[in-house]
C-alpha cells in the first residue's frame, strides 16, 4: 500500500524539479533504496554483534538474510542510480559518483561475504565467521566513503540536507519520506519472508537428518 | 603484559624460523614483484608518474596477497593451529604474531621493490615509503584475520582475494595518493586511521574466527 503511495505521490504529485525535470523523479526510488540497503547491512551488522556479543545462534540467519536483502536493494540501487546517471549526466557510469562507487565496493564486499558462507561448513564457526565480516562491511562503508571523497574530484548534486534542514518543498519531502516509509516497509516484509523460507528450510533438513 | 608480548614474539619468531628455513613464501614474493613491475611496463605502454605510482601500489597489493595467501599454510596442513589454540595464551596474540611476520614479510619485499621501483621508472621519495609502510600494518592487520577467515573455508586461496580486495580499496587510495598528491600529509593520515580501526577490530574478533 505504502509502496503504491508513494509511487503514485512521485511520479503525479511532486513538483517538478527545475533544473533536471521529469528524471528528477527517480530520486524518490533511487535514494530511498540506497538508504535501505544501508539499513539492511546496519541490521546484519547489529545481528552479527547480538552472536558474537550474547551467543544468539538464531542471529546468523538474520544476518544472512538482512545482507540477502541488503546486496539486493544495492543492485537496484546500482541500477536505478545508473540509470538517472545515463540521462543527466549521459553516461551509464561515472566515477566521480561517489554513492554509486561506494555501493559497488559494497556489493563487492557483500558478494565476497556469500562466497565466504557457499564455501564452508555450516556450523557456529560459519556463523561467526560471517558475523565478523558482516561487522567488517559497517565500518568499511564510512572508511570508503571518506577514500572516495579523498580520491574523487565533486560532480555529485548538492547534499540532501545541510545545516538548514532539507533542501527540499514540503510537498517533495512529504513524497520522499513515504517513497522511503514504503521501500522500507518492503524490505522488512521482503526480510520476514525470507527468513521464514530459510528458517523452515533449517528445521526441514535437521529433521530429515534425524530419520536417515 | 608481559606474558602477552613475549608469547607474541614467540609466535612471530616461529613464523620468521620457518621461513627461514622451507624459504617458501619470500623468494617468491621477491621474483613475483619484480617480474609484476616489469610486466606492468610492457602493459601500460606509458611511464608517466601517475602510471608508474598505481602500477607500484597494484604490484605491492598482490605480492601481499601471496604472502598471505601462504601465511596460513603451516597452521592447517601441519594443523599446528589446533596446538596454539590449546596452548595457554591469549587468541588475540596468535593473530599479533601472526601479522607481525607478515609485515616482517612484506617489509622484506619491499625493501627489493622500492629500490627496483626507483631504477626502472621514478625516484622513491620518503612520502612513498611512509605510506608503504602504513599500508603494511593495515594490509597485514586485515589480511592476517581474513586469511585466517578463509583457511576454514573449501576454496581458501580463491577466496581470500575475494575477501580482501574490497577491504584493499582505501588503502589503495592512501597509497596512491600518499605517492601522487601535494599535501601527502592528509592522505598518510587517513593510512593510519584505517589502520587503527582495522587493526583494533581484526584484534578483538580473531578469537571467533579461530575457534571451533
Amino acid at each position: 500500500m505504502l509502496l503504491i503511495a508513494g509511487l503514485g505521490l512521485a511520479l503525479l504529485w511532486a513538483p517538478e524539479d527545475a533544473d533536471q525535470g521529469p528524471s528528477q523523479r527517480i530520486f524518490y526510488i533511487h535514494v530511498p533504496v540506497a538508504l535501505t540497503a544501508y539499513v539492511c547491512f546496519a541490521w546484519a551488522a547489529w545481528k552479527a554483534f547480538r552472536l558474537l556479543w550474547k551467543r544468539d545462534d538464531r542471529a546468523d540467519l538474520e544476518s544472512y538474510t538482512a545482507v540477502h536483502m541488503g546486496v539486493i536493494f544495492g543492485v537496484l540501487t546500482l541500477v536505478t542510480g545508473s540509470i538517472w546517471a545515463k540521462i543527466s549526466w549521459g553516461v551509464w557510469w561515472t566515477w566521480s559518483e561517489r554513492q554509486l562507487v561506494l555501493f559497488l565496493i559494497l556489493f563487492l564486499f557483500y558478494s565476497a561475504y556469500f562466497m565466504l558462507r557457499y564455501s564452508t561448513e555450516p556450523g557456529p564457526r560459519r556463523a561467526r565467521t560471517s558475523a565478523v565480516y558482516a561487522l567488517f562491511g559497517v565500518v568499511l562503508l564510512p572508511v570508503s566513503f571518506l577514500a572516495i571523497r579523498l580520491a574523487e574530484q565533486v560532480l555529485h548534486p548538492a547534499p540532501l540536507f545541510n545545516r538548514d534542514g532539507p533542501q527540499m518543498s514540503a510537498s517533495m519531502f512529504f513524497t520522499f519520506c513515504v517513497c522511503l516509509a514504503a521501500m522500507l516497509a518492503l524490505a522488512g516484509a521482503l526480510y520476514r519472508i525470507e527468513l521464514t523460507g530459510k528458517r523452515v528450510d533449517a528445521r526441514l533438513r535437521e529433521l530429515r537428518e534425524h530419520l536417515t | 603484559m608481559t606474558a602477552y608480548l613475549s608469547d607474541v614474539t614467540a609466535l612471530a619468531r616461529k613464523d620468521l624460523l620457518v621461513e627461514l628455513r622451507s624459504r617458501d613464501t619470500v623468494p617468491a614474493m621477491l621474483l613475483f614483484v619484480v617480474g609484476a613491475l616489469v610486466v606492468f611496463h610492457f602493459a601500460l605502454a606509458d611511464s608517466s608518474r601517475l602510471a608508474a605510482a598505481g602500477m607500484l601500489w597494484i604490484a605491492l597489493l598482490f605480492t601481499a596477497l601471496l604472502a598471505l595467501v601462504r601465511s596460513f599454510v603451516a597452521e592447517r596442513e601441519g594443523t599446528v593451529i589446533d596446538g596454539l589454540l590449546l596452548a595457554p595464551c591469549d587468541r588475540s596474540a596468535i593473530w599479533l604474531g601472526k601479522a607481525l611476520s607478515v609485515f616482517a614479510f612484506l617489509a622484506f619485499a619491499e625493501a627489493v621493490a622500492l629500490p627496483a621501483f626507483a631504477l626502472l621508472y621514478e625516484p622513491v621519495t620518503w612520502e612513498l615509503i611512509a605510506g608503504v609502510a602504513l599500508a603494511n600494518v593495515g594490509i597485514a592487520a586485515v589480511g592476517t584475520l581474513l586469511g585466517a577467515m578463509a583457511a576454514a573455508a573449501r576454496a581458501r586461496e580463491l577466496l581470500l582475494p575475494l575477501l580482501f580486495l574490497p577491504l584493499a580499496i582505501p588503502l589503495i587510495v592512501g597509497g596512491v595518493g600518499a605517492t601522487l598528491a601535494d599535501d601527502p600529509a592528509r592522505y598518510l593520515g587517513f593510512l593510519a586511521l584505517y589502520d587503527l580501526i582495522f587493526a583494533i577490530l581484526s584484534w578483538a574478533s580473531f578469537e571467533y574466527v579461530v575457534t571451533e
